[in-house]
């Protein structure tokens, strides 16, 4: 039996990102806000000491910092024809735990999205007229649009502290940036980031085709930089322990370093941490949430009361408390009726790996934003016309990292043991260089999440089950985009390259990306939408569910500049227009 | 004790410094009732609630234990000396370097199997197990510990079978590695059914003991770094960025420091 709190304004499920920001904002307001975080604390002299911060078995290959998997998991299958198995450790993607949840281990690439993702349906049908679009795909518009996000994207830029160059200032194209991004109203507040060897031969390549490349928008700082709450942040020292680990020098922009020391400063701000949501609590009218019941490290089981619940946890956990909780109506791929589970979506990966014998790159001087970045076939900026797929992607060269058991290319025919492997690796090891595309990853009809019928979690719930594979349209998309990687790989003047090209059917094991979306999307129609523009359920107005788990499909760029921009949304609907008059924003 | 969004009459006033107001009252509100009522209800330590600053303590950090010299943790004496000659095998010491052994691999690789890798209390082994598709990942009930318990001593059986009763470490460099190949491949099984995946398992443990931090029993002398060139566990490259396709003056370092540093080895 749960025993009851003191009642709070608001409950917040996870402490990442999205719940600092919230946090920060409501309680500026006055509001009295609590955070439930699964996870322990965790501040960067601590948590990610510098002494030992660069471990690579510990954070790289053992996930020190990432959710167990005996915490909690999901099931997998490639198609509802099989019978989904428990993901039993991570591999393809790795959900973060504790305060600052994926904010913690993410790259900072922080990009925003092009005008014509926000509206992708539309888009395309008004281009291409509705038959180009392949009957598989669910893909649909968001309910919100770029100029709608702009002024949240320039909040979560600001706070954050990104290097970047603008292409686009107010509808002027600016040299040096990418030329086909939406309008921004000022510049990036820190110039890009210095470059390494690989990205520049990799720019030179690209612009000696005619390509656009700039330098990727990085959450890695290029120089000091205190952010708009005044919190202080440090230059990034290139260290390549980036993606995957917690930065020991105030430099990867995270909660901990641009929200949490104000934050926790607040009287009206509390965290509990090591403290597992279990569901949100609705009345008997299933109309209005009461609380979140929660379970302490030591099993005991809590109900905190609060008038407004925020569901802040990583893209697929939003998407497993809504079910659990009973919040909207599942979605069924048969009828296609049901907006919870509908359109989860991922990310569609390609990559060359060159060779090379009179170049040294000293890989291991990266980070997990510094590179450049060729934005000429992403999305629609590229005329489809004559294609077989919608879609696109970036195309980067960005080496994060020269960390061996990470990086240690081998031509293809080297065995994988033995003498000859380890002449291969000693000879390869700081001369050779890869570069990827990160395809979009376009929501299908057969793709989606719902409860497993058979594998539980510690609490006995049912794990959330994930039916995914790619389609046919990304892997059409995928390959087009190879087939222009590889004239830069060339251009490039390798030994040898190679290109490893995406297929079916999608595996959980090797590792790709933790960019998973979609699932509780948002909309204009409650009938293929969990959440309102405002991130609100239609269904329940005082939940509020932010995250991926609201992207429609999603687009060829990394998640968190588009997840940030739509907590700022989310928080400013909240403070300019919920607290004026609780219920319903959006009236169907 | 009121909510604010619950008193609708009142809730929320455009004027921002009202609403400061209201925010400041509500917190002396919450200050004369008992700010820590969690703590009231018992909340026990496991369940940490964190307010009004950052919970900062010195020394408040979980450095990696160093492993120790010594006796095998997890490993027989007979399973040891197997695990050192199939790790020379899969990384072989010449010219350019020691291998497997040397560095310590089965070292590395018998602290771990004594640890939370070795019996994966992380992973989530709850039942019913099945054999699925490839793309849904690992679904074996055997941990890594017991598999290679069981899969050391189907190899000597293998092998005594196969080469005259023979052991893996009695067999010439040639008939060891047509063995670990037959393993790779598949076409050698093991009694147990789990030869190929007991051949993945050590190869990766193996390649993780070779290149891991020193800090955890292999890369002895942070050979596997040397090899190929990775400085390990530094934090600063700002002074060599700029300085494309010239290579990095300074030797590793890991976690430990380096032997040059200080008497700890």
């Amino acid at each position: 039996m749960a025993m009851k709190l003191p009642p709070k304004d608001v409950v917040i499920i996870g402490l990442g990102w999205t719940g600092a920001i919230l946090a920060q904002e409501l309680t500026d307001q006055g509001l009295d806000v609590v955070a439930i975080e699964r996870g322990p604390w965790r501040d960067t002299a601590n948590s990610f000491n510098i002494g030992y911060a660069p471990d690579e078995l510990r954070y790289g290959v053992r996930l020190d910092l990432f959710q167990r998997p005996v915490q909690s998991t999901l099931t997998f299958r490639n198609s509802g024809r099989e019978t989904a198995l428990p993901i039993r450790q991570w591999g393809s993607f790795q959900p973060g735990n504790g305060v600052g949840g994926a904010g913690v281990h993410w790259g900072g690439q922080t990009w925003r999205h092009l005008p014509s993702d926000f509206r992708i349906r539309s888009h395309l049908t008004e281009r291409y007229g509705a038959r180009f679009i392949p009957d598989e795909l669910s893909i649909q518009d968001w309910g919100v649009t770029y100029d709608e996000m702009e002024p949240f994207y320039d909040r979560f830029e600001y706070l954050a502290g990104i290097s970047g160059k603008a292409g686009n200032l107010n509808g002027v194209i600016q040299p040096g940036g990418n030329p086909f991004e939406g309008p921004r109203k000022r510049e990036y507040p820190l110039p890009p980031m210095q470059m390494t060897y690989a990205p520049t031969l990799f720019a030179q390549a690209a612009r000696s085709m005619g390509y656009h490349p700039f330098p990727s928008p990085s959450a890695n700082l290029s120089a000091d930089y205190t952010n708009p709450l005044g919190i202080r942040m440090g230059q990034c020292t290139f260290c390549g322990f980036c993606v995957g680990f917690g930065c020991a020098n105030y430099s990867k922009a995270s909660p901990q370093t641009s929200v949490l020391p104000v934050l926790m400063r607040k009287s009206n701000f509390e965290a509990r941490t090591e403290c597992e949501a279990l569901k949100v609590n609705l009345d008997r009218s299933r109309k209005r949430a009461t609380g979140v019941t929660y379970v302490d490290g030591s099993g005991t089981e809590w109900k905190q009361p609060a008038e407004l619940v925020l569901i802040c946890a990583f893209a697929f956990n939003n998407v497993h408390m809504m079910l659990i909780s009973g919040i909207g109506h599942p979605y069924d791929p048969k009828t296609r009726v049901g907006s919870v589970g509908r359109n989860y979506a991922y990310q569609t990966y390609s990559s060359v790996q060159l060779f090379f014998d009179d170049k040294n790159f000293n890989p291991f001087i990266g980070s997990g934003a510094l590179g450049q970045t060729v934005d000429d076939f992403n999305g629609d900026n590229f005329d489809h016309r004559g294609l077989d797929f919608v879609g696109g992607g970036t195309i980067t060269c960005q080496p994060t990292n020269g960390r061996p058991l990470a990086q240690l290319p081998v031509p293809p025919g080297t065995p994988r043991w033995g003498k000859r492997w380890k002449e291969e690796a000693k000879k390869n090891y700081l001369r050779s260089v890869g570069f990827a595309s990160q395809g979009s990853s376009y929501a299908a009809y057969a793709n989606y999440l719902d409860l497993d019928p058979t594998y539980t979690d510690r609490f006995g719930r049912p794990l959330l089950r994930m039916t995914f594979d790619f389609p046919d349209n990304d892997i059409r998309m995928s390959n087009h985009l190879v087939d222009r990687m590889e004239p830069i790989a060339k251009a490039m003047n390798p030994r040898q390259y190679v290109a490893n090209r995406r297929a079916k059917p999608y595996s959980v094991v090797p590792d790709q990306s933790t960019h998973n979306t979609g699932g509780a999307i948002m909309g204009t129609d409650p009938k293929i939408s969990a959440v309102n523009k405002y991130l609100q359920s239609w269904d329940v107005p005082n939940v509020f569910v932010i995250g991926a788990s609201a992207f429609p499909q999603n687009p060829g760029y990394n998640p968190n500049g588009t997840v940030c921009g739509l907590a700022f949304l989310a928080a400013d609907a909240i403070i300019s227009k919920y607290l004026r008059s609780p219920g319903p924003l959006v009236r169907t | 004790m009121t909510c604010l969004l619950r008193r609708r009459s009142c809730c929320f006033k455009p004027d921002a410094g009202a609403m400061l107001k209201k925010g400041i009252t509500r917190r002396r509100l919450l200050a004369s009732t008992p700010i820590l009522a969690v703590g009231g209800f018992g909340l026990p330590a496991l369940g940490r609630s964190y307010r009004g600053s950052l919970p900062w303590e010195p020394n408040d950090a979980s450095p990696p234990i160093p492993v120790r010299a010594g006796a095998w943790l997890y490993f027989t004496a007979d399973e040891a000396a197997a695990v050192e000659a199939i790790a020379d095998r899969l990384i072989p010491p010449d010219d350019s370097g020691p291998g497997g052994k040397q560095v310590g691999c089965a070292v590395f690789i018998d602290r771990q199997l004594a640890g939370s890798f070795g019996d994966s209390s992380g992973l989530y082994m709850s039942p019913p197990f099945a054999n699925g598709t490839p793309s849904q990942g690992p679904q074996s009930p055997i941990v890594p510990k017991e598999r290679y318990r069981i899969s050391l001593a189907a190899l000597d059986d293998y092998c005594k079978a196969r080469f005259a009763g023979k052991v893996f470490v009695a067999l010439t460099a040639v008939q060891q590695d047509q063995v670990l190949s037959g393993l790779e491949t598949g076409e050698i099984k093991l009694n147990n059914g789990d030869g190929k995946l007991f051949f993945e398992t050590i190869l990766a443990n193996t390649i993780e003991g070779f290149f891991a931090d020193p800090i955890y029993g292999g890369n002895r002398d942070m050979a596997g770094w040397r090899l190929i060139g990775f400085p390990g566990a530094r934090y600063d490259y700002r002074d060599h960025i700029a300085k494309h396709n010239q290579p990095y003056p300074l030797p590793p370092v890991s976690i430990l420091g380096r032997s040059d540093w200080s008497a700890r080895d």
